[in-house]
């Protein structure tokens, strides 16, 4: 695609004065690598999430925490006690001269200190201030307490994942993805305030909903209670469905799990399969070989008829079978290497790392090198959601050290 | 007048990590023209024709399509045909972004690769999302949201200790994957407003997971320490930030479970009082350290005790002492009793022709000045062709009549 990595990012010349928050931290990296200046601001000894590990080099300090490193890339940072009017003005200052205004505070803390949008945005027309909280800012439960495991409780992710033993306790996917969900949906509200303001020319404020978010990424959770009223149920690696469906993630020969995908329908699915089973030599030992030949020359089967014809029934479910038995006997990178080269849609469950590692990810230049004079050697980071030649993501710097940046800056 | 109105989008787009992200700039009044196939009649988006029916069962009753299209112009163009793809050229030269989420390549293959679509707009900012992206050795490969789940880590970082990963009960990428396709989008269009230059921005969703997998990766760059190890994933516990008791009880009832989360120890102490109980109090004073090292004890304690409470009542009765904790909430009762949802108004009610009215997901954020509006539910197939080929390229009623009759639309 002929990127040229020194071209400025699409966020080139763009102020974010972000207040340092777990909340609204991913948000802030993402302006950052898209080429904003973001400033973080810090209160003195450096926002909480510098006490969350792990911890590089397991030394637990403000300067190694790998929460901070990984959240905060290309910014630079200040500190800042809005506890004090000194600290409280000299942030309305900063504000005044920024184009975006990113806090994930508790609603009601920036009005009684001063300095909240309402009490900015008549000196400063254009500016856009995002705020990232639990419940909105607005709605009765603003003032509630939340962390990211309730969060998912309360807004439905929660309650689609876990296990097919439901004497087992739901599960909280994990990485911090209420944080994510908040984080996307600030950056994808601010752009669309950004392209606004070309034909306004005014700012506004944005008021994201973490609960909300979570409530509006859960698939048909949400949606088949639109339709029809119905409660979807959790089921392990797999769809939570209203009715239970068979597994579709499967252990294979080293211990490893595959998602399977979806069992073959069409004739070039039951193709795909067949020769998938030729080309790993197990086509003799597997019992349910004749019965994908079967789905071939009866033209695939549908899922309509599958409740009515019984061939089409013990077809589909040979598909499936030999899914599985190809999963008994090869490794789990195999099975999704070689499934995949077969044309069947398939995947291995990797964890963070081994994705990482992928020689396909490597060599798309997913890998980003990070200096970190605090440990002394550079680290390796995730890259670019996205490839964009004219106006590349970068991260531009490591993570800033407490007030790293006063000087220039203040 | 929308915060977008000034932006058209030629969508190829559909399923849900496709349309979820055309659905976001629709809703903030962007011109979403969704393209469909009048032959296979529009059946490559299997979300199209799949249940949960509104109705009968059919293409225009899905309660997915319908959530996830809503505030699209529909139009028919068979792309088959030397027309067809004339008007589809017709259509790229007088839009402002390009938009698919097909397998790598396939747009190409049909007759749009990326310089073609300069050629008809030099500015036009295009969009890909595939599974692995348009170069690399798996580009080839094909992806449904709990495969790219599966692969780029966050399946493997949901589960308890000692089990199968849990996964996502759902297509979380698939949900997360539109949003990085619409902030990609967004900033395309951002940098072409600021400098008048488009570009292919070439999305590959497994990476866009990867990039979600948060400080976990780290701790293996940095510290050589991999999730994959004994013990973990452990994700109904918090290990960053470190936290404890932190996991989700049962509650009294059948399935019903509680979230809570002790932050500090502050609101340990807090929990205690709330519990109780004798063990309880001898444990007031714990560390973290301690309570991080028995929790698996606490846990039990702390099941044991929320087992014999209504799930609601005890979660509000923790968070007005100031613990997090909610209920485990199902879907009707977040989307039907949940302030923090119904006070939001997340759930607007969209019109859809042969639907009628049905509530569907609102934008999880409001602004203040150019909010977003959701009324008209999904279009059916080619419900608004004649519309765009008249008001968008300026044909007239006996040409379309014509492209109707030779199959084009």
């Amino acid at each position: 695609m002929g990127a040229d990595a020194n071209r400025p990012g699409p966020l080139d010349g763009l102020t974010v004065i972000e207040l340092a928050s777990e909340r609204a931290q991913f948000a802030g990296k993402q302006f950052a690598d898209l080429g904003a200046d973001v400033i973080v601001v810090e209160p003195p000894g450096g926002h909480h999430t510098r006490t969350y590990g792990p911890f590089a080099d397991d030394v637990e300090s403000p300067e190694h925490s790998l929460w901070w490193w990984c959240y905060n890339t290309s910014k630079r940072g200040v500190v800042l006690d809005l506890d004090t009017p000194e600290g409280a003005a000299k942030f309305a200052e900063l504000a005044r001269d920024a184009d975006i205004v990113l806090e994930g505070e508790d609603p009601g803390r920036l009005d009684a200190l001063g300095i909240d949008h309402p009490q900015l945005r008549d000196t400063h027309p254009e500016l856009i201030w995002v705020s990232v909280t639990p419940y909105g800012r607005t709605t009765s439960r603003a003032h509630e307490p939340a962390t990211d495991l309730t969060i998912l409780a309360g807004g439905g992710p929660a309650w689609s994942c876990g296990y097919d033993d439901h004497t087992i306790a739901p599960v909280r996917g994990g990485g911090n993805q209420s944080v994510h969900m908040a984080g996307m949906f600030a950056v994808m509200t601010t752009l669309t305030a950004l392209l606004a303001k070309d034909v306004t020319g005014r700012g506004q404020h944005i008021d994201v909903n973490m609960t909300a978010c979570a409530n509006v990424s859960t698939e048909a959770g949400s949606y088949m209670w639109h339709t029809d009223k119905i409660t979807v149920q959790r089921q392990t690696g797999r769809h939570a469905t209203p009715v239970l469906t068979m597994p579709s993630q499967v252990r294979c020969k080293d211990g490893r799990y595959v998602n399977t995908g979806f069992p073959p329908r069409s004739v070039k699915e039951f193709e795909a399969l067949i020769g998938w089973l030729d080309t790993l030599g197990l086509t003799d030992d597997c019992p349910d070989a004749p019965l994908l030949q079967l789905g071939v020359e009866r033209g695939g089967v549908s899922m309509t008829e599958l409740s009515t014809d019984e061939l089409a029934s013990a077809i589909f479910g040979a598909g499936r079978e030999a899914m599985v038995f190809i999963a008994q006997h090869i490794d789990a990178m195999e099975y999704f290497e070689t499934g995949q080269r077969a044309g069947i849609p398939c995947g291995i469950v990797a964890s963070p790392e081994e994705a990482f590692e992928m020689p396909h990810f490597v060599e798309r230049g997913f890998q980003v090198e990070v200096e970190h004079d605090v440990i002394g050697r550079s680290v390796r980071y995730p890259g670019a959601p996205a490839i964009m030649p004219a106006s590349p993501w970068r991260i531009s710097r490591r993570a800033p050290k407490i007030g790293e940046h006063d000087a220039e800056i203040l | 007048m929308g915060a977008l109105s000034h932006i058209r989008i030629c969508d190829l787009s559909g399923q849900l990590a496709g349309a979820g992200a055309t659905r976001f700039l629709a809703a903030f009044g962007a011109q979403v023209i969704r393209v469909e196939d009048p032959v296979r009649k529009g059946a490559w988006d299997i979300v199209r024709g799949s249940g949960p029916y509104k109705g009968e069962p059919g293409l225009e009753t899905s309660g997915g399509f319908n959530n996830h299209n809503v505030e699209k112009l529909g139009i028919t163009i068979n792309l088959r045909e030397e027309r067809g793809k004339e008007l589809l050229r017709e259509l790229v030269a007088v839009s402002d972004a390009v938009t698919e989420n097909f397998a790598a390549g396939v747009l190409a293959r049909m007759g749009f690769p990326y310089e073609e679509l300069a050629r008809l707009k030099p500015d036009i900012v295009y969009v890909s999302n595939s599974g692995f992206g348009n170069s690399g050795p798996y580009s080839t490969f094909k992806t449904w949201g709990p495969i790219v789940q599966a692969v780029c880590g966050l399946t493997f970082e949901s589960g308890l200790p000692d089990m199968a990963p849990a996964g996502w009960g759902y297509s979380y990428m698939d949900h997360m994957g539109a949003y990085s396709m619409a902030v990609a989008l967004l900033a395309g269009l951002v940098h072409r407003s600021r400098t008048g230059e488009g570009q292919w921005i070439d999305m590959a969703c497994v990476e866009a997971g990867t990039t979600f997998t948060g400080p976990d990766l780290l701790d293996y760059t940095v510290n050589d320490r991999p999730l994959r190890r004994p013990g973990m994933p452990d994700s109904n516990h918090s290990h960053s930030p470190l936290m404890a008791p932190h996991a989700i009880y049962a509650a009294a009832g059948d399935d019903n479970w509680i979230a809570i989360a002790c932050r500090d120890d502050a609101d340990w102490e807090r929990l205690v009082d709330v519990i109780g109980e004798p063990w309880a109090k001898e444990r007031r004073g714990d560390p973290l350290e301690r309570r991080v090292a028995t929790q698996v004890d606490l846990d039990e304690r702390i099941g044991a005790w929320t087992s014999g409470h209504d799930r609601f009542e005890l979660a509000a009765r923790l968070r007005d002492v100031g613990v997090p904790a909610s209920a485990v909430q199902q879907p009707g009762e977040r989307i039907e009793h949940d302030p923090a949802t119904t006070d939001f108004g997340l759930w607007p009610v969209a019109t859809h022709q042969v639907i009628g009215e049905m509530p569907v997901d609102g934008v999880p954020a409001h602004l203040s000045e150019t909010d977003w509006e959701i009324r008209h539910g999904a279009p059916c197939l080619g419900q608004h062709t004649r519309q765009v080929l008249t008001e968008v390229l300026g044909k007239h009623d006996d040409e379309i009549d014509a492209l109707y009759a030779e199959g084009v639309l």
